[in-house]
This record gives structure tokens, C-alpha cells and sequence, in this order.
């Protein structure tokens, strides 16, 4: 059972002075230049007043767009190796949506399979998050579909819900505990305080879509709504639950680096041999992936889903993909 | 938790570099590092993800056998960018190694079987760890029988190892190049490896058939061998989608619900069956 408190908004610069204090760095939404994106803030002056959903997702903090794998030095006849030390920066995410907060478990499941992920365990062991629950939400949204909600604690160290004059904060997990004990004067006793949140509709039976899609993938769905499809691999990139990447090389005569970056089965190039030979051709093939991937292997492999249902792929498709209303269509009949 | 880097590859020097073909090589490298020499095994079927440092990482079976001590080898076609570098190489130089990864050929269930193998061009080095493994083995084995095609004489690889196969009692070899593809003295045969498999008409009772070429090739010689009554679940393949981690992790290499790097790259006609047709 998580421990309840009441968090009055005057108190919250108080807990990021003694965040601060403790040598974190805390990342939040803020508005710069019209765009709402996490970055790191002093004060709670600075967090976004009035936001559904950062562009980006939260998955940079533990997985970063580029990342350092290893640096080497060429010489004749002879390569110095050295291993790269993961940059794990003590960091508190604050405000992530609860969508986002759970979408870091989707993560966990592939880095963590069979062999440990050092890179990404570093960045989560250092990292902890106080989501914050939503009381507004739009079209894209539908994480009620697929196990989540407005207001699930899944995946938050502390979940804080705002209710009049502060928040209702449920302390979930020792990283949770770790923070309020830093901070103590700033949580008051819960009053008993009501937890409030939007309500999201469920706009499709994400049990039967999973069901469905045994026996549809030779389906012309797949074509008819990837037609429009870029493969621009913009739905990738916001996604907090995509995890696919590359490793490249930044190197010249003398040495340099290997790299991961993030990557997109959307592309043409993901699958293509040397031999010029492509297992997935076309868009639709690349479409009808991006959707088994996340609602039939992930289910089948890991027992979760591969999507929270945070509808930033929607608000991103340059096309206007909605990716709740052709799921909805492919659980039908 | 002291986890380590599991994309950081083992250094190892270029012992040997023998030309088989054209812009194909095959390279013996040897591990610096004593120690990671001495902790290190395979079984045959696995591949390795190897680094031309400054260009990158490229994966190729592990071409000898697991019976061999002391050294690995690959044999690599020049296709891209790692690749074209790795051609570059000269003996004494130092590449990248990771792996063993991915699974394996169960040969300890074919004991008492006989073997099939069928090969073309540049697939056979896969075959050439199972088919030494297995002849290291011989008495565990009935009939082996090894077809071999390439485009042309001058595209066979292995091309001493060919002699010693078919000086070899205990071995059937048949070797075809495409037509058009022969030189004068030609022995061997001329024609596409689907119709010389059919024509040499192997028993499928307790046989195993293993088949390692070309997206097309394999794709026209599996009915082949269903035609002649092998079931699926005898059959074996590899798969050969692009792979950059090697680890199940960067997704590139899924197929369905599986990774062919980790659930691969060798799958039954069984198995394969049951996945999406994306390889
Ligand atoms: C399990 C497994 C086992 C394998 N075993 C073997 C083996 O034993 N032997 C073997 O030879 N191969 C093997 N392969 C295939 C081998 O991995 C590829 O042929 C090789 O990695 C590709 O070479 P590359 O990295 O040089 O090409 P890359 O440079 O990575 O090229 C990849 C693609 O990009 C294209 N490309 C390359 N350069 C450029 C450029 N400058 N600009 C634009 N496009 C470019 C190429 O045309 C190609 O389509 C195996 C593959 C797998 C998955
Ligand atoms: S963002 Fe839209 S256009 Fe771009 S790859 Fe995704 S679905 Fe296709
Ligand atoms: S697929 Fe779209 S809705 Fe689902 S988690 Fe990724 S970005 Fe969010
Ligand atoms: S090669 Fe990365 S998941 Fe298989």
C-alpha cells in the first residue's frame, strides 16, 4: 500500500532545493520556444503550467538518442579498446504523465532479457520519478485501452495528483521514500484527500485486438492504412516504449567511438542485406510490424504490451496516422 | 550490481587470410587476450559480430568447427562498407570479435542419422563448421552426403578442402556450378542446386537435410525436399537477417515473435512455418 501525503504547491520548490541539494538533477516540463520538453529546472516556477504530454518522451533519461559504447585508438597493427563508462547522472523526473512513467517497464523487458543492458541499468539505477497524474487529456490519448490510466501509479516513484492548493502524493516505492526523507517539512499528512483525474474513454478490446492479429496478418488492412505512411520514423522516436537501435561508428585514420542510436522499423533501411534482398519491402509490411511488435510478439514474448497508449506517435505522424483509430480497426471482426 | 559491457568485443589478430574466391576471404584470427582465449567455446551453428574498428560491425557464421581448439575462422564476401575494410586487412592486423551468439545445429540428435548437406555460393561456410564438427564425429554418423553449388569455378570457396571432401570415402560430394558457369575439364556438375539435389534423389528415412545459400536458392530447393518426403521438422536452415547487437535487444533482426539472433539463426522447415515469411 502506498503511503499517502498532501504536497502543497509552496512546498514544492522547498523539495527541489533538497533534491538539488542531494546532487540531482531534476528534468520537467517546461515551455521554451512554444514546445513543451523535459528540461532540467531549479525551481517549480519554471515547469509547464498547463501540458498534456511532453513531444518527446521520457525514455531519453535512460535511453539517450546517441550514447557511448566504447572509444578505440588505431595504431599499426594494433587497437587500443576502452570501455565506456555509462554518464548516469542522479536525475528526478518530475511530471512525466503516468503513461510515460510505465513505459519504462516496456523498456526494462528488452534490455534486461536474457543478457543485462549496462548502459540502460546505470541510467535507471540513477534515475526517479514523480509522475503526475492527468486531469486533462485529448483525441490521442488511450492508455485506458491498454491497461494504464490517467491515474495509474505504474512505473512512478511517487505519483502526485493535483487537487486544490497542491497535490495528493502516494509515495510507492523506496526511491519514493528515499525522496520524501530528504524533504520531510514539504509532505503534510493526507487529509483525506480525494484523487481526481480525467476520464479516458477505452476506445477499443485490446485483449481481442491481440487475439485478432493471429489471424490477420495477410490482412489488406495493413496496406490500405499505411498507405499514407512516410516512413519518416517520427513514431519511433516520440514512442517512451520504442527501444530498437543502431550502433554506428564516429571515427576517423586515427580512432574514435562506437555509438548507439535510437533507430525505426519504419525505415526501408532496417531490414535490407547486403544482398539487396528486404524480408519487409514495403510500408504496409514495416506498418503492420510497428503494430505486431508492440500488441503480438511483446504479449507473446514478455508478457506486456510494447505500447502505453500515450497517442504521442499521433500527435507526431506528419500524416496524421492515428494509431487508436486503426488499432480499433483492426479488433474488429 | 556490476554489470559489464556486452557489446564491447574481444580483440584478435589476423593469423591467416586465405583468398578463396573473388572478394571472398576467409580470415584465422586468434584472441590477444590469453585469457578470453582460454574461457572461450562455441558450437557450431553460432555466428560472431565482427568489428573493422572505424567502420563498424559485421556478422558472419563462425566458418570452423568447434572441435578445432585455439582459433576461430570466417569467410566473408566484400558487400558494403565493414566489409570492403575487412578485405583491406592484411595478416598481423587487429579486428573485433563478439560472440558466440545465437543457437546451434543439435547435432547430438542426429547420431545414427545420415546427413545432407546442401550449400551455395557463399553459404557454405556455415555447412563448413557443421560438416567438420560432424566429420570429427564421423563415427556418430550413416551416409554424408555434401551438394555444393556456385556461380561459376572460379566463385567455389574452400577449394582444398573441396579435394580433401571428395577424396574422402566416407563422403559424397557433388559439386555444381550454374550453367555457363563451367571452364574446360570441368569434372563436376553444371546445373542450379534445386534440380541436382532432386536428381540425386536422396532417401529421406532417417536422414537429415541441412540447407545454408541464397534467399532464392533455399526458397526453390525446400520444396524439393518436401517433394522427396523429407518432413519439415528434419530439415535445417539459416536465417539471415541483418543483425546489429547480436543480443536480442535492437530489434533489427525480428521475426515474429522471434530473434533470429537469439532463437536463430538455425531453425527447422518446422519451425519456420510457423513465423511470418520476413527473411
Ligand atoms: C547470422 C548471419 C550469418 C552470416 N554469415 C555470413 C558469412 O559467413 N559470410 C558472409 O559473407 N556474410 C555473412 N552474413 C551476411 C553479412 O552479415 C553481410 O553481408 C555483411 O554484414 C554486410 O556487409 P557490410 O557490413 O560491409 O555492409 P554494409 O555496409 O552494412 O551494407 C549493408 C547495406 O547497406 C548498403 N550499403 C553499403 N555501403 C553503402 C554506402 N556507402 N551507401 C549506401 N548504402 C550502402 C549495402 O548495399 C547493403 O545493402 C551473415 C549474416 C547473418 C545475419
Ligand atoms: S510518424 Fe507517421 S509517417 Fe512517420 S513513420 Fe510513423 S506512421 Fe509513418
Ligand atoms: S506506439 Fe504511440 S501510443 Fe503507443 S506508446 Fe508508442 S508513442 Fe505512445
Ligand atoms: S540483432 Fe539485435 S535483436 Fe537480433
Amino acid at each position: 500500500m502506498a503511503e499517502t501525503f498532501f504536497l502543497p504547491q509552496a512546498s514544492l520548490d522547498a523539495l527541489f532545493a533538497a533534491l538539488a541539494k542531494d546532487g540531482r538533477r531534476i528534468l520537467a516540463p517546461t515551455d521554451r520556444d512554444g514546445r513543451t520538453e523535459l528540461n532540467p529546472v531549479a525551481s517549480f516556477q519554471e515547469v509547464a503550467a498547463d501540458y498534456i504530454q511532453t513531444i518527446l518522451s521520457a525514455k531519453e533519461a535512460a535511453f539517450p538518442k546517441v550514447e557511448r559504447l566504447m572509444t578505440f585508438t588505431l595504431g599499426a597493427k594494433a587497437v587500443d579498446l576502452k570501455d565506456a563508462e555509462p554518464h548516469a547522472e542522479p536525475t528526478v523526473l518530475f511530471g512525466v504523465r503516468p503513461c510515460e512513467a510505465s513505459g519504462f517497464g516496456a523498456l526494462d523487458a528488452v534490455f534486461n532479457w536474457d543478457t543485462r543492458d549496462r548502459f540502460f541499468n546505470a541510467r535507471m539505477e540513477a534515475l526517479a520519478i514523480i509522475g503526475v497524474g492527468c486531469t486533462k487529456k485529448d483525441d490521442a490519448c488511450f492508455c485506458t485501452s491498454v491497461g494504464g490510466g490517467p491515474g495509474s501509479t505504474r512505473g512512478s516513484d511517487i505519483l502526485l495528483t493535483p487537487v486544490e492548493g497542491g497535490f495528493l502524493a502516494e509515495v510507492l516505492t523506496p526511491k519514493g521514500r528515499a525522496m520524501v526523507a530528504l524533504a520531510p517539512g514539504a509532505f503534510q499528512p493526507d487529509p483525506g484527500l480525494e484523487k481526481k483525474v480525467v476520464e479516458v474513454p477505452v476506445a477499443f478490446d485490446q485483449p481481442g485486438l491481440t487475439r485478432r492479429l493471429k489471424d490477420r496478418f495477410e490482412d489488406g488492412i495493413w496496406m490500405e492504412q499505411s498507405l499514407r505512411c512516410v516512413g519518416c520514423g517520427a513514431c519511433a522516436y516520440v514512442c517512451p516504449t520504442c527501444v530498437c537501435f543502431d550502433i554506428v561508428e564516429e571515427a576517423d585514420a586515427k580512432g574514435g567511438h562506437r555509438l548507439r542510436t535510437w533507430d525505426s522499423c519504419g525505415g526501408p533501411m532496417f531490414t535490407l542485406h547486403a544482398s539487396g534482398h528486404n524480408p519487409r519491402e514495403t510500408q504496409a509490411q514495416r506498418w503492420r510490424q510497428r503494430v505486431y511488435h508492440k500488441f503480438s510478439y511483446y504479449p507473446e514474448r514478455y508478457d506486456m504490451l510494447g505500447c502505453v497508449g500515450c497517442g504521442k506517435c499521433t500527435r507526431a505522424c506528419p500524416v496524421d496516422m492515428n494509431l487508436q483509430e486503426h488499432l480499433a480497426e483492426a479488433a474488429q471482426a | 550490481m556490476t554489470d559489464t559491457n556486452i557489446y564491447l568485443p574481444h580483440l584478435m589478430r589476423i593469423a591467416k587470410i586465405t583468398e578463396e574466391a573473388p572478394a571472398v576471404k576467409t580470415f584465422r584470427l586468434e584472441f590477444l587476450d590469453a585469457a578470453a582465449a582460454e574461457a572461450f567455446s562455441f558450437e557450431t551453428g553460432q555466428f560472431g559480430l565482427y568489428s573493422a574498428f572505424g567502420e563498424g560491425e559485421s556478422t558472419f557464421c563462425i566458418a570452423s568447427s568447434p572441435t578445432r581448439k585455439g582459433y576461430i575462422e570466417c569467410t566473408f564476401r566484400e558487400a558494403g562498407r565493414v566489409t570492403a575494410s575487412l578485405a583491406d586487412k592484411e595478416e598481423g592486423d587487429v579486428v573485433g570479435f563478439r560472440g558466440p551468439y545465437g543457437n546451434r545445429f543439435p547435432i547430438e540428435q542426429w547420431k545414427g542419422k545420415n546427413l545432407v548437406f546442401v550449400a551455395g555460393g557463399i553459404a557454405l561456410p556455415p555447412l563448413r563448421s557443421v560438416i567438420w564438427n560432424c566429420l570429427d564425429l564421423r563415427d556418430w554418423f550413416k551416409d554424408i552426403t555434401i551438394v555444393y553449388g556456385a556461380r561459376s569455378v572460379n566463385d567455389l570457396v574452400y577449394k582444398d578442402e573441396l579435394k580433401e571432401w571428395e577424396a574422402r570415402p566416407d563422403v559424397n560430394l557433388v559439386v555444381t556450378v550454374d550453367p555457363g558457369g563451367e571452364v574446360p575439364g570441368w569434372t563436376g556438375k553444371v546445373g542450379f542446386v534445386p534440380p541436382v539435389v532432386e536428381a540425386l534423389n536422396p532417401a529421406p528415412d532417417n536422414t537429415v537435410a541441412l540447407v545454408c545459400g541464397p534467399p532464392i536458392m533455399i526458397k526453390l530447393t525446400l520444396p524439393v525436399l518436401a517433394k522427396l518426403g523429407f518432413p519439415p521438422e528434419s530439415i535445417f536452415t539459416t536465417l539471415e537477417n541483418r543483425m546489429k547487437c547480436g543480443l536480442g535487444k535492437c530489434g533489427r533482426c525480428n521475426t515474429g515473435s522471434s530473434y533470429v539472433c537469439k532463437d536463430g539463426p538455425v531453425y527447422t522447415l518446422a519451425q519456420l512455418n510457423s513465423l511470418p515469411a520476413e527473411y
